[in-house]
């Protein structure tokens, strides 16, 4: 770390040469300066220090709004109708509400990282003291704060010093929220800069928590062998007491393990969990088992199967009170953004409050230490599960039969259901006693529970689903690698060249939520395809856990066909939605560690550096949250593309380059200075995809860059060729937008490409040293 | 029911002879068919043959996204375009788009067989930034975001409908 405060006091002092009464003397920082790098141009940058680099990437790519509402009800001025070119009160229009929205959503996002990673820092400082030393993974990684480096111009050493850089992160997120009141911000295209802000502060957010977790709490360090955990609701042995963790925010999970480990129960008790509390509970304890992701909360809860339910924060359903009522679950809710109109019972004993939820006197508690919140979840556990394992929640055949005979097919519940289940035939197959139908729904259901509030004869939709499951539980039996944390040095130093010349076809990152459009099997499908071809497989969050929930013909989870390595091939499980920071952190990482380039500060130079060279892209194929926005913005503006399943176009916006537009795709050549074609390479760098076909087509045209060796080029030519042809039975008309010499056409297919090219009247181009930077060509600088 | 986003929504398109009008009015009409009408069977025929008969009938060139021109690929009838219906959209948004065929941007689009909340944010972005383009629906869903669009329907009344059409672009 670089800057400490310093603050003096002294009450009263006597000396041979006078007294001193009363003196504070307080010194804002002072600079402790162990990092030999330059400072680079953009220290702690405000909110308009990046304004430019995000101008350059907006030009490209440009907004296309898709607004959800068409008037804006934020003050008291409203509600303004803002449909045919109309401006609100405030003087506002329709492109600059939706990207306050954006930004409201990217806020709300970053806001929620940053809260988690100073939970995390001081409940981690709580533990080992602020001089813990931050290690990701020993000697194998010295860059082990790449994003942080790179904003803020410091290197973390301790624990302690993660605390300069969360003010900074608090003070910017509070600076970007302000952007939206009324009578802020007006300006589309600044609002949007604002958002690629606020997605940068995000990533420094992840980053921060999950280095204080991992160098605290023993997690996996950078390590590709991570162990393998159990994943599914199948792995539960479901005759011992059974706790439910759900979130993101550990340390009451951790309270748990620990309770039954000092008990001498850790064989005793099934510990679960849901989202990415279960990931960092298994990077914590691999014996614990993952069930699932978020999409799983209201099934599982429905089984009856955890006897105690414990919440933590994040992506939590809100009525979960009144689900665990409805099994007969006790509740503990433990973070202070997430009270549920419960008790604080944080001061009560953990024997009064064990006895209070076991006998239903209470449903639920609020316990605001995790240690605590730990101890009475076992305890409550171990007393109430002798009763509820005598009790069946979900209804039985016959119940289920009852149920479906009732529904009038009104068909309320499939209009209401996202992705357009066909419910009321199932209903009325399960009501003729043929339960597949309703069954067959389980693999695609997200677990909103929308068609349960909308049927008239509230009818349990949902749970008749999940009990029409025909082989209960038993086949959702499978295993996922423990999430890894960093990408080791070394790993970047192997891969980096390959990367950056197109060798290696490209980076695909498989993150965020389960709101799927058919299943959590798509992404497995997906992460395979491309493990098979060689690209470099990353994957966090609940995505990871879609990921492992996939077995082949020979019955192999993806992690047990690929290894966990930062390689060709390798499907890299990073952990949870924090650990997100990683990846961002690899692509930062190829650029300082292959290529050399300084780190410190440096915010614009590396992000067009990533842009040009590193084929890197994110498919966030459920993506859900607000988080996930802030997530896909801390990508955009390191000039890495996100593809989104059909949902994410609920967003609001897109961010398109413009392939017929051939004046929108020029760089410098960094050696001459001369503005060169270079064709749309990235095309996009925000699209939702309508299909699974569709995004893996989009994925391998997306990894292009601008620097691709002609190797390179041919090699992701080939693949991108491939898959259009697989999946829509044509070459792409566009293939000639991608071709810049002979020597980038696939051998194999040279012919074919050849003819294209002829009849398009392709002309051949150079192959630049790119940059979007003037400042970084070369040319006349001796 | 429909989701709808506020004052302005669409007219329920009821009647054939409207939609013929419509697009018999437009000087550049499109067809914009999603990955839906390659899955789906209306009137027991798979949906993408009533697309085609509709752009036979009605001379609309297709915009098809990758599996609908798959499937107009296999039979023999190939889309004026493959892209996706974002790119699509962002293109029929700008009036300076020179089109699919270098020879101008369009006024009005038919769409079909795009997932429902998809379609319904793409006909919110044409509603609100692509004020030169009228938009229709031919889906079996009330979409509130379109200029015109067929009301809620259940199978047999959407074949009669999209049937309706057809014939009267045949006759």
């Amino acid at each position: 770390m670089d800057r400490k405060g310093i603050s003096l006091k002294i009450g009263e002092f006597a000396s041979d040469v006078g007294q001193i009464r009363d003196l504070e003397l307080s010194v804002g920082r002072i600079t402790r300066d162990t990092w030999a790098e330059t400072m680079g141009p953009t220290p702690f940058p405000g909110i308009t220090a990046l304004r430019s680099w995000d101008r350059l990437l907006l030009s490209r790519y440009r907004p296309f709004y898709l607004p959800f509402c068409d008037l804006c009800c934020l003050c008291t001025y409203g509600k303004c109708d803002l449909t045919g070119g109309r401006r609100g009160a405030c003087g506002i229009d329709m492109a600059a509400q939706q990207s306050r929205i954006v930004l409201l959503a990217a806020c709300i996002g970053a806001a929620t990282h940053v809260s988690h990673a100073r939970e995390l820092v001081t409940h981690c400082i709580g533990r080992t003291g602020t001089r813990q030393r931050i290690d990701v993974g020993g000697v194998n990684v010295e860059v082990e704060a790449p994003i942080t480096r790179l904003v803020t111009g410091v290197r973390p050493e301790t624990l302690g010093d993660l605390g300069q850089v969360l003010e900074y992160l608090e003070g910017q997120v509070t600076a970007l929220l302000s952007a939206t009141h009324t009578g802020m911000e007006g300006d589309a295209l600044d609002f949007e800069s604002k958002v690629l802000h606020a997605g940068m502060i995000d990533q420094v957010g992840m980053e921060v928590a999950d280095i204080a977790q991992v160098s605290t709490l023993g997690y996996p360090k950078a390590d590709a062998d991570a162990p393998a955990v159990p994943l599914g609701i199948g792995t539960v042995d479901t005759r011992k007491p059974v706790i439910l963790v759900i979130g993101h925010n550990v340390p009451p999970a951790i309270g748990i393990i620990d309770n039954l480990h000092d008990r001498g129960l850790s064989r005793e008790v099934e510990v679960t969990g849901i989202c990415c509390s279960a990931q960092d509970m298994a990077r914590y304890a691999p014996g614990t088992k993952v069930i699932g992701p978020i999409s799983w909360q209201l099934r599982y809860v429905r089984t009856g199967i955890a006897d105690v339910i414990v919440l933590d924060e994040q992506c939590v359903r809100t009525d979960l009170l009144d689900e665990a009522r409805q099994v007969r679950s006790p509740l503990i809710v433990t973070s202070e953004k997430n009270c549920l109109g419960l008790p604080d019972r944080t001061e009560d004993t953990v024997e009064q409050i064990a006895a209070d939820l076991a006998s239903g006197r209470a449903p639920g508690v609020l316990i605001l230490d995790p240690d605590k919140a730990g101890a009475v979840a076992v305890e409550t556990a171990l007393r109430v599960a002798p009763e509820r394992k005598k009790q069946g929640v979900l209804p039985d055949l016959q119940a289920l039969a009852v149920a479906a005979e009732e529904c009038r097919g009104c068909v309320l519940c499939r209009r209401s259901c996202p992705n357009d289940l066909p419910i009321p035939d199932a209903m009325e197959q399960a009501a003729a006693g043929n339960l597949e139908p309703l069954g067959a729904l389980y693999d695609t259901c997200v677990g909103c529970g929308r068609c349960e509030e909308v049927c008239p004869q509230e009818l349990p939709i949902h749970s008749c689903i999940v009990a029409s499951r025909g082989d209960g539980f038993s086949a959702e039996t499978f295993t996922m690698r423990a999430g890894r944390g960093a990408i080791q040095d070394v790993e970047i130093r192997k891969v980096g060249g390959p990367i950056v010349l197109g060798e290696i076809p490209g980076v695909v990152a498989f993150v965020g939520c389960a709101n799927y459009p058919r299943g959590g099997n798509e992404v497995a499908e997906m992460a395979v395809e491309f493990a098979w071809r060689k690209y470099i497989v990353m994957t966090s969050g609940c995505a990871a856990m879609s990921i492992g929930m996939y077995r082949d013909s020979d019955g192999k989870t993806p992690y047990e066909m690929f290894p966990g390595a930062f390689e060709a091939g390798g499907i890299v499980n990073v952990g949870s939605c924090v650990a997100n920071a990683h990846i961002a952190g690899a692509a930062v990482k190829i650029a300082s560690i292959f290529a050399k380039r300084n780190l410190r500060a440096n915010y614009e130079e590396i992000a067009d550096y990533v842009y040009n060279r590193v084929g890197a892209v994110g498919v966030a194929w459920g993506a859900m949250s607000q988080k996930a926005a802030a997530i896909a913005a801390g990508f955009w503006r390191l000039g890495i593309p996100v593809i989104v399943g059909p949902q994410g176009s609920k967003y609001r916006r897109m961010l398109l380059g413009r392939a017929d537009r051939p004046e929108d795709w020029y760089v410098y050549d960094a050696r001459t200075g001369e503005r060169v074609p270079v064709g749309p390479v990235p095309e996009h760098l925000f699209c939702a995809a309508e299909t699974r076909e569709e995004a893996m087509v989009l994925t391998a045209k997306l990894c292009m860059r601008p620097n691709d060796t002609t190797r390179g080029r041919a090699l992701k030519l080939t693949h991108y060729m491939d898959l259009h042809r697989r999946h829509y039975g044509m070459l792409p008309a566009d293939l000639p937008l991608f071709v810049r010499t002979p020597a980038d056409i696939p051998i194999t297919m040279k012919d074919e490409v050849q003819k294209i090219l002829a009849e398009t009247g392709w002309k051949e181009s150079t192959i630049p040293d790119p940059t979007l930077l003037p400042r970084l060509i070369r040319a006349g600088k001796g | 029911m429909a989701e709808v986003a506020g004052p302005k929504k669409a007219s329920v398109l009821n009647q054939a002879e409207v939609a013929m009008a419509v697009i018999r009015r437009a000087k550049r009409p499109l067809l914009l068919v999603g990955h839906r009408a390659a899955e789906l069977s209306l009137g027991g025929r798979p949906l993408i043959d009533w697309v085609i008969r509709l752009s036979t009938a009605a001379s609309l060139p297709v915009i098809a996204s990758g599996k609908a021109a798959a499937a107009l690929n296999q039979r023999h009838h190939p889309p004026a375009a493959c892209m996706p219906v974002m790119d699509a959209a962002n293109r029929l948004a700008d009036p300076a788009w020179t089109g699919i065929d270098g020879k101008g941007g369009s006024d009005l689009v038919l769409l079909i067989g795009l997932p429902y909340s998809m379609a319904w944010t793409v006909l919110s972005g044409l509603k609100h930034f692509a004020p030169h383009v009228k938009t229709i629906t031919i889906d079996n869903v009330y979409h509130p975001q379109a200029s015109l669009s067929f009301p809620n329907l259940n199978e047999e009344e959407w074949a009669e409908h999209l049937g309706a059409l057809i014939e009267h672009f045949e006759e």
